[in-house]
Protein backbone atom coordinates (compact mmCIF):
# COMPACT_ATOMS: atom_id res chain seq x y z
CA UNK A 1 0.00 0.00 0.00
CA UNK A 2 1.36 3.24 -0.44
CA UNK A 3 0.51 7.04 1.15
CA UNK A 4 0.42 9.90 -1.00
CA UNK A 5 2.12 12.42 1.90
CA UNK A 6 1.01 15.86 1.27
CA UNK A 7 4.37 17.02 2.07
CA UNK A 8 6.78 14.32 0.85
CA UNK A 9 4.77 12.54 -2.10
CA UNK A 10 4.11 8.74 -2.26
CA UNK A 11 5.67 6.57 0.56
CA UNK A 12 6.00 3.23 1.76
CA UNK A 13 3.21 2.29 3.79
CA UNK A 14 5.86 0.42 5.87
CA UNK A 15 6.82 3.42 7.10
CA UNK A 16 4.50 4.83 8.67
CA UNK A 17 2.21 3.01 11.62
CA UNK A 18 -1.80 3.18 12.25
CA UNK A 19 -2.71 5.34 15.28
CA UNK A 20 -6.59 4.46 15.09
CA UNK A 21 -9.67 6.04 14.43
CA UNK A 22 -9.65 9.90 13.47
CA UNK A 23 -12.39 10.40 15.41
CA UNK A 24 -9.53 10.90 18.22
CA UNK A 25 -8.93 14.08 16.97
CA UNK A 26 -12.53 14.88 18.48
CA UNK A 27 -11.44 15.14 22.33
CA UNK A 28 -14.95 16.00 24.45
CA UNK A 29 -14.68 19.23 26.58
CA UNK A 30 -13.79 18.04 29.93
CA UNK A 31 -15.45 20.51 31.68
CA UNK A 32 -18.77 19.67 29.90
CA UNK A 33 -21.95 18.56 31.66
CA UNK A 34 -21.89 14.82 30.04
CA UNK A 35 -18.33 14.49 30.04
CA UNK A 36 -18.25 11.25 32.11
CA UNK A 37 -20.28 10.20 29.12
CA UNK A 38 -18.44 11.66 26.16
CA UNK A 39 -14.93 10.14 27.71
CA UNK A 40 -16.26 6.98 28.32
CA UNK A 41 -17.34 6.88 24.20
CA UNK A 42 -14.48 8.86 22.79
CA UNK A 43 -11.90 6.07 24.59
CA UNK A 44 -14.13 3.06 24.10
CA UNK A 45 -16.30 2.81 21.36
CA UNK A 46 -15.59 2.98 17.56
CA UNK A 47 -17.62 2.44 14.53
CA UNK A 48 -15.70 -0.55 12.13
CA UNK A 49 -16.93 0.39 8.54
CA UNK A 50 -16.78 -1.73 6.02
CA UNK A 51 -16.27 1.19 3.28
CA UNK A 52 -14.83 4.89 3.65
CA UNK A 53 -13.16 5.50 7.02
CA UNK A 54 -10.78 8.59 8.16
CA UNK A 55 -7.66 6.83 10.24
CA UNK A 56 -4.46 8.65 11.66
CA UNK A 57 -1.20 7.36 10.65
CA UNK A 58 2.14 8.12 12.09
CA UNK A 59 5.32 8.79 9.43
CA UNK A 60 7.21 7.25 12.27
CA UNK A 61 9.94 6.57 9.70
CA UNK A 62 9.76 9.74 8.03
CA UNK A 63 9.13 13.25 8.75
CA UNK A 64 7.11 11.75 12.14
CA UNK A 65 4.08 13.62 10.90
CA UNK A 66 0.08 12.59 12.08
CA UNK A 67 -2.34 12.16 8.74
CA UNK A 68 -5.60 11.89 8.38
CA UNK A 69 -5.87 9.08 5.57
CA UNK A 70 -9.33 8.38 4.53
CA UNK A 71 -9.46 4.59 3.19
CA UNK A 72 -11.45 2.27 2.01
CA UNK A 73 -11.15 -0.57 4.31
CA UNK A 74 -12.84 -3.06 1.66
CA UNK A 75 -10.22 -2.40 -1.08
CA UNK A 76 -7.39 -0.57 0.19
CA UNK A 77 -7.95 2.44 -1.48
CA UNK A 78 -6.80 5.81 -0.35
CA UNK A 79 -8.74 8.29 -1.44
CA UNK A 80 -7.64 11.74 0.48
CA UNK A 81 -4.30 12.62 2.77
CA UNK A 82 -4.34 15.41 4.99
CA UNK A 83 -1.66 16.58 7.56
CA UNK A 84 -3.34 15.82 10.58
CA UNK A 85 -2.94 19.35 12.06
CA UNK A 86 -4.59 20.31 9.52
CA UNK A 87 -7.73 19.13 9.82
CA UNK A 88 -7.34 19.56 13.38
CA UNK A 89 -6.74 23.45 13.34
CA UNK A 90 -9.80 23.19 10.56
CA UNK A 91 -11.82 22.23 13.69
CA UNK A 92 -10.84 25.17 15.74
CA UNK A 93 -8.34 22.81 18.08
CA UNK A 94 -4.63 23.91 19.00
CA UNK A 95 -5.00 27.39 17.47
CA UNK B 1 39.23 19.19 36.47
CA UNK B 2 39.16 15.74 35.49
CA UNK B 3 41.18 15.12 32.12
CA UNK B 4 38.65 13.49 30.50
CA UNK B 5 39.30 11.97 26.69
CA UNK B 6 36.17 11.70 24.36
CA UNK B 7 34.82 8.60 22.55
CA UNK B 8 33.46 8.42 18.67
CA UNK B 9 30.21 6.66 18.56
CA UNK B 10 31.86 3.35 17.76
CA UNK B 11 34.33 3.75 20.83
CA UNK B 12 37.28 4.63 19.40
CA UNK B 13 39.37 7.55 20.21
CA UNK B 14 39.47 8.21 16.69
CA UNK B 15 37.02 8.52 14.27
CA UNK B 16 36.88 4.91 12.11
CA UNK B 17 37.68 4.90 8.55
CA UNK B 18 36.94 1.64 6.46
CA UNK B 19 38.14 1.59 2.69
CA UNK B 20 37.11 -0.68 -0.01
CA UNK B 21 37.82 -0.44 -3.28
CA UNK B 22 34.85 1.27 -4.64
CA UNK B 23 33.40 2.58 -1.24
CA UNK B 24 34.99 4.45 1.71
CA UNK B 25 32.79 4.20 5.02
CA UNK B 26 33.79 7.18 7.47
CA UNK B 27 32.77 8.37 10.95
CA UNK B 28 32.31 11.25 11.13
CA UNK B 29 33.18 12.78 14.71
CA UNK B 30 33.51 16.64 13.83
CA UNK B 31 29.94 17.29 13.81
CA UNK B 32 27.49 19.32 16.54
CA UNK B 33 23.96 19.14 15.78
CA UNK B 34 20.79 20.70 17.59
CA UNK B 35 16.92 20.70 16.35
CA UNK B 36 15.16 23.67 16.47
CA UNK B 37 10.78 23.43 16.23
CA UNK B 38 9.34 26.22 16.22
CA UNK B 39 6.69 27.15 18.32
CA UNK B 40 2.93 27.68 18.06
CA UNK B 41 2.18 31.06 16.57
CA UNK B 42 6.03 32.04 15.91
CA UNK B 43 6.51 29.74 12.96
CA UNK B 44 7.39 32.85 10.64
CA UNK B 45 9.57 34.65 13.51
CA UNK B 46 11.55 31.03 13.69
CA UNK B 47 11.68 31.28 9.50
CA UNK B 48 13.40 34.89 9.63
CA UNK B 49 16.26 33.77 12.60
CA UNK B 50 16.63 30.37 10.68
CA UNK B 51 17.09 32.22 7.12
CA UNK B 52 19.36 34.88 9.06
CA UNK B 53 21.45 31.68 10.45
CA UNK B 54 21.79 29.64 7.18
CA UNK B 55 20.90 32.28 4.25
CA UNK B 56 17.39 29.87 3.99
CA UNK B 57 14.82 28.01 5.19
CA UNK B 58 15.39 24.41 4.32
CA UNK B 59 12.40 23.29 2.28
CA UNK B 60 10.42 19.97 2.49
CA UNK B 61 13.11 17.07 2.17
CA UNK B 62 15.72 19.47 1.49
CA UNK B 63 19.01 20.86 3.43
CA UNK B 64 20.62 23.93 3.06
CA UNK B 65 24.44 23.42 2.53
CA UNK B 66 26.15 26.14 4.36
CA UNK B 67 29.12 27.13 6.51
CA UNK B 68 29.58 26.90 9.01
CA UNK B 69 25.77 26.42 10.52
CA UNK B 70 24.04 23.82 7.73
CA UNK B 71 20.45 22.62 8.49
CA UNK B 72 17.53 20.44 6.85
CA UNK B 73 14.36 19.87 6.92
CA UNK B 74 13.28 17.16 9.66
CA UNK B 75 9.46 17.58 9.37
CA UNK B 76 6.32 20.56 9.74
CA UNK B 77 8.01 23.47 11.17
CA UNK B 78 11.27 21.30 12.42
CA UNK B 79 15.04 21.04 11.03
CA UNK B 80 18.16 20.14 12.31
CA UNK B 81 20.80 22.18 12.36
CA UNK B 82 24.89 21.00 12.68
CA UNK B 83 28.46 22.94 12.69
CA UNK B 84 31.80 22.07 13.21
CA UNK B 85 31.96 20.42 16.75
CA UNK B 86 35.36 21.90 16.65
CA UNK B 87 34.22 25.54 17.01
CA UNK B 88 30.62 24.82 17.76
CA UNK B 89 30.42 22.55 20.95
CA UNK B 90 28.11 24.43 22.82
CA UNK B 91 25.53 24.61 19.33
CA UNK B 92 22.28 24.20 21.88
CA UNK B 93 23.43 27.19 23.68
CA UNK B 94 24.16 29.32 20.90
CA UNK B 95 21.20 28.62 18.74
CA UNK B 96 18.82 29.44 22.13
CA UNK B 97 20.86 32.88 22.73
CA UNK B 98 19.80 32.97 18.32
CA UNK B 99 16.32 32.06 18.01
CA UNK B 100 15.31 33.47 21.46
CA UNK B 101 11.42 32.51 22.56
CA UNK B 102 10.63 31.75 18.94
CA UNK B 103 11.76 27.88 18.83
CA UNK B 104 12.60 25.14 20.94
CA UNK B 105 15.86 23.93 20.79
CA UNK B 106 17.26 20.49 21.95
CA UNK B 107 20.79 19.14 21.99
CA UNK B 108 21.37 16.30 19.31
CA UNK B 109 25.28 15.79 19.40
CA UNK B 110 24.67 13.00 21.41
CA UNK B 111 21.94 11.26 19.66
CA UNK B 112 23.18 10.44 16.21
CA UNK B 113 26.25 8.75 14.88
CA UNK B 114 27.33 10.36 11.38
CA UNK B 115 28.77 8.32 8.42
CA UNK B 116 30.21 9.90 5.22
CA UNK B 117 29.74 7.08 2.68
CA UNK B 118 31.78 7.72 -0.51
CA UNK B 119 32.90 6.68 -3.50
CA UNK B 120 31.40 5.19 -7.14
CA UNK B 121 29.50 2.18 -5.78
CA UNK B 122 27.59 4.51 -3.44
CA UNK B 123 24.36 4.04 -5.23
CA UNK B 124 24.08 0.38 -5.89
CA UNK B 125 25.21 0.34 -1.81
CA UNK B 126 22.58 3.01 -1.10
CA UNK B 127 19.60 0.76 -2.62
CA UNK B 128 20.79 -2.06 -0.87
CA UNK B 129 20.42 -0.53 2.53
CA UNK B 130 16.85 1.61 2.22
CA UNK B 131 14.21 2.48 -0.31
CA UNK B 132 15.24 6.27 -0.70
CA UNK B 133 15.26 7.30 -4.96
CA UNK B 134 18.92 7.56 -4.66
CA UNK B 135 19.71 8.19 -7.88
CA UNK B 136 16.88 10.49 -8.64
CA UNK B 137 18.17 12.89 -5.16
CA UNK B 138 20.22 15.60 -6.17
CA UNK B 139 22.64 17.43 -3.78
CA UNK B 140 20.67 18.57 -0.65
CA UNK B 141 17.82 16.22 -0.76
CA UNK B 142 17.47 14.84 2.32
CA UNK B 143 15.21 11.34 2.96
CA UNK B 144 14.68 9.87 6.60
CA UNK B 145 14.35 6.40 6.05
CA UNK B 146 14.90 2.85 7.37
CA UNK B 147 18.44 1.36 7.62
CA UNK B 148 18.50 -2.09 9.39
CA UNK B 149 15.38 -1.49 10.84
CA UNK B 150 16.99 1.91 12.75
CA UNK B 151 15.44 5.24 11.69
CA UNK B 152 18.41 7.48 9.49
CA UNK B 153 18.70 10.63 7.89
CA UNK B 154 20.12 10.29 4.78
CA UNK B 155 21.78 13.31 3.28
CA UNK B 156 22.94 13.63 -0.76
CA UNK B 157 26.11 16.62 -0.41
CA UNK B 158 27.58 18.26 -3.33
CA UNK B 159 30.02 15.27 -4.84
CA UNK B 160 28.00 12.83 -6.88
CA UNK B 161 29.45 9.81 -5.12
CA UNK B 162 28.64 11.53 -1.28
CA UNK B 163 26.44 10.86 1.05
CA UNK B 164 25.63 11.34 4.66
CA UNK B 165 24.00 9.18 7.40
CA UNK B 166 22.92 10.21 10.28
CA UNK B 167 21.37 7.33 12.82
CA UNK B 168 20.61 6.87 16.06
CA UNK B 169 23.78 6.81 17.88
CA UNK B 170 23.46 4.13 20.60
CA UNK B 171 22.70 1.88 17.82
CA UNK B 172 26.11 2.85 15.78
CA UNK B 173 28.06 -0.02 15.77
CA UNK B 174 24.65 -1.82 14.63
CA UNK B 175 24.80 0.39 11.88
CA UNK B 176 28.14 0.10 11.37
CA UNK B 177 27.82 -3.72 10.65
CA UNK B 178 24.71 -2.87 8.16
CA UNK B 179 26.81 -0.30 6.03
CA UNK B 180 30.14 -2.50 5.82
CA UNK B 181 27.80 -5.64 5.41
CA UNK B 182 26.12 -3.67 1.97
CA UNK B 183 30.14 -2.42 1.00
CA UNK B 184 30.80 -6.24 1.05
CA UNK B 185 27.99 -7.25 -1.05
CA UNK B 186 28.48 -4.31 -3.65
CA UNK B 187 32.11 -5.77 -4.77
Amino acid sequence: MIIDHPLLGPRDSAEFTYMGDAKLIDRPDPDAATAARDFYDYAYLRDNPAGWHDELWFHEQGDRSWLVVTRNTITHEIRQVRLARDVARARGRST
Amino acid sequence: MHNLTTLTALGGADARVDVFDHITIAENDGLALASVAARMGQEAACQAHLRTLLGAVPEVGRAVLHDPEAGFWMGPDQWMVGAPRATHEMLADQLKDHFGETASITEQSGAWVCFDVTGPAMPDMSERLCNIPIREMAAGDVRRSVIHQLGCFVIRRDAPDHIRILGPRASAQTLHHALITAAQSTA
